[in-house]
């Protein structure tokens, strides 16, 4: 492996992650800014223009407040715990491609770290899976009663949608038949973006997205009326700030996720011609998509809990089943 | 060559300690946590072998879902700290009895057949690609892949239909 391929991985790594960091900041302000639109409100508008210093403001205050450690606490677990919940959401977007092939300096670049890999999809899928543990063990290691609870939901509510998200998955795998991402956008540029052939397939994903992230009406496991703040009731300082960061950083990589495999990735106009439009037109969509789970939490109320396993286990799986066949038979009949 | 032989002994010295932390271990949920460790990195010596399939179908069923659910059970149950003495008395004789018999076998074994057989042949990169497993699941071993299936249906309606009928002579 020569100097220069070694320095080209590093920086795409280092621009993966400082997507999701610079992302986490200013999402945050995104969400404030639109909720407080959608309530007639203004918003965060003090630090610095538009309140574009205020995601730095609520940084310092994080840095300053006093770390706690409760006595019930488990010491290693619940130091542990942010740690572990951050790891997943900066990881899994090393197989989404940012754009084509670009020819820079007279040396040509693929915008991807590891996007042609055959097993794209399970990635995404294995990475989803373990990031329930840091809110698991967030809730147990707390020693208390409030934040288990929190994190024994969750564990529930993300195996349960794990299943829709996965199968809301398959419909595009078998159109583009290969799980590699980059096979996937191919199939997109031949047929269409894949939410018109797989309108059921987008919306079980859309729904299994925001459950699987716990955002609003699916935030059972920080559900303020019955759990004080769920898992991380225990948490200050810069250890809160992680499951903020994991919070946000998810939305940034389901989003990302979403907009790839359903709504074409970067594809989009004139982009033979100019290459370097594709990660504008990925931007785009995923703030788009961004700006779709802020209404969300702005228009829904929170699922009671029963409702949300009966909706997960009685409607979303057997419509992601009907989902799969529909799309098998469509296929034998059109000739794939 | 040597990068690999490094990545190796270290992955492997973290996946052996690791199981050994995990029966070591007097908390059920470090037991646990440790054995997903365990999981990860044996994940991960697959993926140095080019198996990135079979690496993230172990991450995927493993870690992702099997162990989450054990420790969802340890956690919902409150069984965190089991008295280590409190198991069954014959338990430690025979185990110490059958784990050296086991050991001795794999020593057999090991001593017996020439394991050590010179590097690999190269495989094709078709070999253990999704594609090439599903084809082979599909055609050569359908029938043992259905009757898995059948299987593990079968005992899921049974946990079911268990945890139902206590329900009701509870009322």
């Amino acid at each position: 492996m020569s100097l220069a391929l070694l320095l080209e991985w590093t920086i795409k790594s280092v621009v993966i992650f400082g997507i999701i960091l610079g992302g986490f900041a200013y999402l945050t302000l995104f969400e404030r800014r639109v909720l407080a639109r959608m309530q007639t409100r203004i918003g965060p508008n003090r630090a610095g223009p538009w309140g574009l210093l205020q995601p730095v403001a609520d940084g310092i205050k994080l840095i300053f407040n006093e770390e706690l450690i409760p006595a019930q606490a488990d010491k290693v677990l619940f130091l542990l715990a942010p740690v572990i919940t951050v790891v997943p959401a900066l990881i899994i977007l090393a197989v989404i491609p940012l754009g084509p092939e670009v020819t820079l300096f007279g040396r040509s670049y693929y915008l991807g770290l590891a996007s042609n890999v055959n097993v794209g999809v399970l990635y995404i899928l294995a990475v989803a899976s373990i990031a329930v543990y840091g809110i698991v063990i967030a809730g147990w290691a707390s020693g208390n009663k409030y934040a288990l609870m929190g994190g024994v939901r969750s564990t529930a509510q993300m195996v349960s949608y794990e299943l829709a998200l996965a199968l809301a998955l398959v419909g595009p795998i078998m159109l583009a038949g290969s799980m590699s991402i980059d096979a996937i956008i191919e199939g997109q540029r031949q047929l269409v973006w894949y939410f018109l052939v797989q309108p059921l397939g987008f919306v079980i994903f859309l729904i299994a997205m925001v459950a699987e992230i716990n955002r609003s009406p699916f935030d059972m496991p920080e559900a303020e009326q019955e759990l004080v703040a769920g898992y991380h009731a225990e948490y200050s300082g810069m250890k809160f700030a992680l499951f903020f960061m994991a919070e946000y950083g998810k939305m940034i990589a389901v989003s990302f996720i979403a907009a790839t495999i359903f709504l074409g990735g970067y594809l989009g106009p004139f982009l033979d011609r100019w290459p370097l439009l594709g990660p504008i037109y990925l931007f785009i969509k995923v703030v788009a998509l961004l700006f779709l789970i802020v209404w969300l939490r702005a228009t829904f109320p929170r699922f009671r809990y029963d409702q949300l396993m009966a909706f997960g286990w009685k409607v979303m799986l057997p419509l992601g089943l009907l989902n799969v066949v529909i799309t098998g038979v469509f296929i034998v009949l059109v000739g794939g | 060559m040597t990068i690999d032989l490094v990545l190796f002994f270290g992955l492997a010295l973290i996946s052996v300690v690791a199981a050994i932390a995990m029966i070591a271990s007097r908390s059920a949920v470090y037991s646990a946590l440790f054995l997903v460790l365990n999981f990860l990195t044996v994940a991960t010596l697959y993926l140095l072998l080019n198996a990135a399939f079979i690496a993230v179908v172990q991450i995927t069923v493993y870690a992702g879902a099997i162990m989450v659910l054990f420790l969802f059970v340890i956690m919902l149950l409150g069984t965190e700290r089991e008295s280590i003495g409190g198991g069954i008395r014959w338990q430690m004789p025979l185990a110490i009895v059958l784990g050296l018999a086991l050991a001795g076998e794999l020593a057999y074994v090991l001593l017996r057949t020439d394991i050590v057989q010179g590097p690999m042949a190269d495989l094709s990169t078709e070999f253990g690609s999704p594609a090439s497993i599903g084809r082979v699941l599909f055609s050569e071993y359908l029938v043992p892949f259905e009757v898995t299936s059948i299987l593990l249906l079968v005992a899921m309606i049974g946990a079911i239909v268990i945890t139902r009928k206590q329900r009701r002579e509870g009322k």
